[in-house]
C-alpha cells in the first residue's frame, strides 16, 4: 500500500510540476475573507502577479476567522503549512509563543534584503504585532476599530439632532428612538466584548489586565471587573437591556444586520463594517466615534484594532521567502493599501496610505471612514490602551460573553458576573503561560 | 448429518476478517488510543511543547462547573431530541400507513429532510427563527412573544430541539414505516373481529411489534443526538447563550478547536465515549430484554 501510494503522489507531483514548466515560485496565501473582501484579496493576489513574473501568489479561502487560524495550525501539525498565514488579532499571543512555528517578519525582510522600515506603519497597529522590542512579528494587514454606526434618519425621526458623544446621550437618544417606534433596539453592538470591554477599556484608559494588558509578559492578571467604569457600563446595558433601549445582538457580527434593516439605529462594531452598509443601508447613514463617559477621567483615550494579521510560517526555502518578502513590500505600497481601506473600511496601515487617501479627496466624500483612523490616533497610548495580548484569547471572549449574557438575562447581578469572567479568565490565561514557556 | 463448513488452518478466516479489522483500529481504536495519551498531556496549539501532566486535565475538567451544566443540557437535549422526534416519526409514520390517496408522495416528501446536512438544517432554522431576519421570528414578535434565542436560554434550546428533531424524523419515519409494513395484516384483522378498536390495537399488537425497530431507533437516536447535532449547534447558537446549547461534544470541539486546549478536550472525548459506551451497554442489556423480537 505505501508503494502504491508514493507511486499515486510521485506521479501527481511530476504532472504538476511538469504543468508548472515555466516555475513560477508559488506562494499560498490562506486567508479568511469572504464574500466581497475575498474577491479584493483575489484581485490584490492577481494584481502581485502581473507586476512581475518570477513569483506567483494563491490565495485560498479558509474560512472564518478561527477556522483559518485552525486549518494552519492543523497544516503545520502535519507538515503542510502555507507560506502566509491571515490570523486575527485575538490569535496573536498563541502565534508570538508558537517561536518554532513562525518566521517574524522583521528577520524575513532582513534576510531577504527587502527594504523595510517598521517606523513607516502606524504605531498603533504596528505595536499589537511587535515585540516589547518593537521588532514585528506579523505583517498588519487588515486593521479596523469600534465605530458607533449611526441611522441620521431614525434620529431625525426620534427628533434627536445632535449625534450622541457620551454614553449617557447615547441611552437617551435610544430612549427617544423606543418612543419613535424603535422599540425592538435603541442601541447595539457588534462583537461584544471586543467592543464593551476591551475597546471600553482603552477608550476609558481603564486597565483591562495587569501587565499592560498583557502586553509586558504573559503573566498577566484580569482587572477590568475592578475598574468603576467597566463595572457601570455593564449595569448601564443590563439596566436599559430590560426596555430594549439596549439589545444584545449576539458575540460576533451577526447582529449588524440589525443596523442594515433599519431596526437598531445605533450600533457600535468594526469600522470595516462599511462595505456592508454601503452596499445594503436604505437610509442616511454616518460614522461616529465611540460614546464615553465625561465622568472619566482622561476619557476618551484611544482605541484598540481588531481585524488580522499576516504570519509567514516557518520552514520554507530561502527562494520562497523572498517572494513572500516582495509580497509583503507590494501590500505596504501607498496605493495598494489606499486602495485597499478605501474598499474596505480598514485602517490604512502606513501614514503614507492615509496621505495617499487624504490626496485623493476620499475622505471629504467620506468622512465616515475617517472615524477610525481618528479614534486610534487620538491620544498617546498608554499602558492601558496600547492593545491586548492574551493567550487563547478566543476561549477567553467566549468565557466573557457567557458571563454577560448571565448578567443580561438577569441570573447574575454585574459584578459578580464580571468577577467570574475574570476569574475564569484567569485560569485559561494560567494554562496557556504553562504551555507558551 | 450436519452440514458445517470449516476452514482449515487459522490464516484464511484472518484474512476475511482483515479489511473489517483494519477500518475499526484504523477509525476508531487508533483515533481512540491517541485522544487517551493526549488527554494526559498540556501541549500548546501548535505541538512545540508537550508536557506529561498525568490526571491533571481530567481535574481540571471535574472542577469546572461549565462541565456539569454541559452534561445538563446534553440530558435534557438528548431527551427532548429523541422523545420529539420519535413520537413525531411514529404518528407519521402510522398515517402514512393507511391506505391514503397520493401516500407515496407523502413518503417521498416526508424522507426529504434526511438527505440535508446538519448544517444546513441549522442554518434553514435559523432563516425562520433568527430575530431579526426569521419570518417566524418577526411573526412571534408581532404577536407579541419575546423570541430572542441570542439571549434567552429557553428559546435557544428550543431552536436546536426543533431543528436536531426535525432533521431525525425522517429516518426514524422510514424504520417506523418498514417495521409496520412488516407486521401481518391478519394479527391486526383477527384482534379487529375480536373487537379491538384501533387504540387499542395500535397498543397491543402494532407497538410491541414495532419494539425491536424502536429499540434499534433509541440506540441510533442516542448516538446521533450525542455526535451528529453538532453541526446543527454550531451554525444556529455557538453553544450560547451562557453555554445553554453546549452539550459535551460541542464542549469538545469548543475547547479544542476554538480554545486550542487539546489536553482537556481529548480529556472530555475519552469521558464522553465512556458515557455513551456506558449508556449502549444499559440500553441492549436493560431496554433489549423488554423487546420484542
Amino acid at each position: 500500500m505505501g508503494t502504491l501510494k508514493s507511486i499515486l503522489v510521485g506521479s501527481a507531483l511530476l504532472t504538476f510540476t511538469s504543468l508548472q514548466a515555466s516555475a513560477q515560485v508559488e506562494i499560498q496565501w490562506w486567508h479568511a475573507m469572504s464574500g466581497a473582501n475575498g474577491d479584493r484579496i483575489v484581485k490584490i493576489a492577481n494584481d502581485f502577479n502581473a507586476s512581475q513574473s518570477e513569483f506567483k501568489v494563491v490565495p485560498s479561502f479558509k474560512g472564518s476567522y478561527a477556522d483559518t487560524m485552525n486549518a494552519g495550525i492543523a497544516a503545520f501539525r502535519a507538515g503542510g503549512a502555507p507560506h502566509i498565514l491571515q490570523v486575527f488579532e485575538v490569535g496573536t499571543a498563541t502565534m508570538m509563543a508558537a517561536k518554532g512555528a513562525i518566521k517574524p517578519v522583521h528577520q524575513l525582510m532582513a534576510e531577504t534584503g527587502e527594504p523595510f522600515d517598521s517606523k513607516s506603519y502606524l504605531p498603533a497597529v504596528t505595536g499589537y504585532y511587535s515585540t516589547s522590542k518593537g521588532d514585528m512579528l506579523s505583517f498588519p494587514f487588515n486593521s479596523s476599530t469600534v465605530v458607533m454606526w449611526v441611522n441620521k434618519d431614525a434620529l431625525k425621526k426620534a427628533g434627536v439632532d445632535k449625534i450622541p458623544a457620551t454614553w449617557p446621550e447615547t441611552f437617551d437618544a435610544a430612549t427617544k428612538l423606543r418612543a419613535a417606534g424603535f422599540d425592538k433596539c435603541g442601541v447595539s453592538t457588534g462583537w461584544v466584548t471586543w467592543v464593551n470591554i476591551e475597546n471600553f477599556s482603552a477608550w476609558h484608559n481603564q486597565s483591562l489586565s495587569t501587565k499592560a494588558n498583557g502586553l509586558d509578559g504573559f503573566d498577566t492578571e484580569i482587572a477590568f471587573n475592578k475598574s468603576a467604569a467597566v463595572v457601570k457600563h455593564f449595569e448601564n446595558l443590563v439596566k436599559y437591556q430590560k426596555d430594549k433601549i439596549y439589545d444584545y445582538a449576539g458575540r460576533t457580527n451577526e447582529g449588524e444586520g440589525r443596523f442594515t434593516s433599519g431596526e437598531c439605529p445605533l450600533f457600535l462594531t468594526s469600522s470595516a463594517f462599511y462595505g456592508n452598509v454601503k452596499a445594503n443601508a436604505k437610509f442616511d447613514y454616518t460614522a461616529a466615534p465611540m460614546p464615553y463617559y465625561p465622568d472619566v477621567a482622561g476619557a476618551p483615550q484611544n482605541s484598540i484594532i481588531g481585524g488580522a494579521s499576516l504570519w509567514v510560517m516557518s520552514g520554507k526555502p530561502a527562494a520562497e521567502y523572498k517572494g513572500v518578502a516582495k509580497f509583503m513590500t507590494y501590500l505596504s505600497s501607498p496605493a495598494v493599501q489606499a486602495w485597499w481601506s478605501q474598499e474596505t473600511g480598514y485602517l490604512p496601515i502606513t501614514p503614507a496610505a492615509y496621505e495617499y487617501s487624504k490626496k485623493q479627496g476620499f475622505f471629504d466624500k467620506v468622512p465616515a471612514a475617517e472615524i477610525a483612523i481618528k479614534e486610534i490616533t487620538n491620544k498617546e497610548p498608554t499602558q492601558n490602551s496600547r492593545g491586548l495580548r492574551l493567550g487563547n484569547l478566543v476561549q477567553i471572549r467566549d468565557i466573557w460573553a457567557e458571563e454577560i449574557e448571565q448578567a443580561l438575562t438577569g441570573k447574575k447581578p454585574v459584578q459578580a458576573a464580571l468577577d467570574a469572567a475574570a476569574e475564569r479568565g484567569n485560569q485559561v490565561l494560567r494554562q496557556f503561560e504553562r504551555t507558551a514557556k | 448429518m450436519e452440514k458445517r463448513s470449516y476452514f482449515a488452518g487459522k490464516l484464511l478466516p484472518y484474512a476475511l476478517l482483515m479489511p473489517q479489522l483494519l477500518v475499526t483500529i484504523v477509525f476508531f481504536y487508533v483515533p481512540a488510543g491517541q485522544a487517551v495519551y493526549q488527554s494526559f498531556l498540556l501541549q500548546d496549539a501548535f505541538g512545540m511543547s508537550t508536557q506529561f501532566v498525568w490526571l491533571e486535565n481530567y481535574q481540571l475538567l471535574l472542577s469546572d462547573p461549565g462541565y456539569y451544566q454541559a452534561m445538563t443540557v446534553t440530558a435534557v437535549f438528548s431527551v427532548a431530541v429523541t422523545t420529539l422526534s420519535l413520537s413525531a416519526a411514529l404518528l407519521l409514520a402510522v398515517q402514512a400507513d393507511k391506505s391514503l390517496r397520493g401516500a407515496g408522495i407523502y413518503k417521498t416528501l416526508l424522507i426529504w429532510p434526511y438527505a440535508v446536512a446538519p448544517v444546513v438544517a441549522g442554518v434553514l432554522w435559523l432563516f425562520m427563527f433568527q430575530p431579526s431576519l426569521g419570518m417566524v421570528a418577526g411573526g412571534l414578535r408581532r404577536m407579541g412573544v419575546d423570541w430572542n434565542p441570542y439571549l434567552n436560554s429557553g428559546d435557544a434550546l428550543t431552536l436546536v430541539v426543533l431543528a436536531a428533531a426535525w432533521k431525525e424524523v425522517s429516518y426514524n419515519f422510514l424504520f417506523f414505516l418498514a417495521g409496520l409494513q412488516a407486521i401481518p395484516k391478519s394479527l391486526i384483522e383477527a384482534a379487529a373481529i375480536d373487537g379491538a378498536r384501533p387504540t387499542r390495537r395500535f397498543w397491543t399488537i402494532i407497538f410491541p411489534l414495532l419494539s425491536p425497530t424502536a429499540f434499534y431507533l433509541l440506540t441510533v437516536n442516542i448516538v446521533y443526538v450525542f455526535f451528529d447535532t453538532f453541526g446543527i449547534i454550531h451554525a444556529v447558537t455557538h453553544g450560547g447563550p451562557a453555554g445553554a446549547t453546549t452539550t459535551l461534544v460541542y464542549k469538545v470541539f469548543n475547547d479544542g478547536r476554538a480554545g486550542g486546549d487539546l489536553g482537556g478536550s481529548a480529556a472530555q472525548s475519552v469521558i464522553l465515549m465512556a458515557i455513551v459506551i456506558a449508556l449502549t451497554a444499559v440500553q441492549f442489556r436493560f431496554i433489549e430484554r423488554k423487546v420484542n423480537y
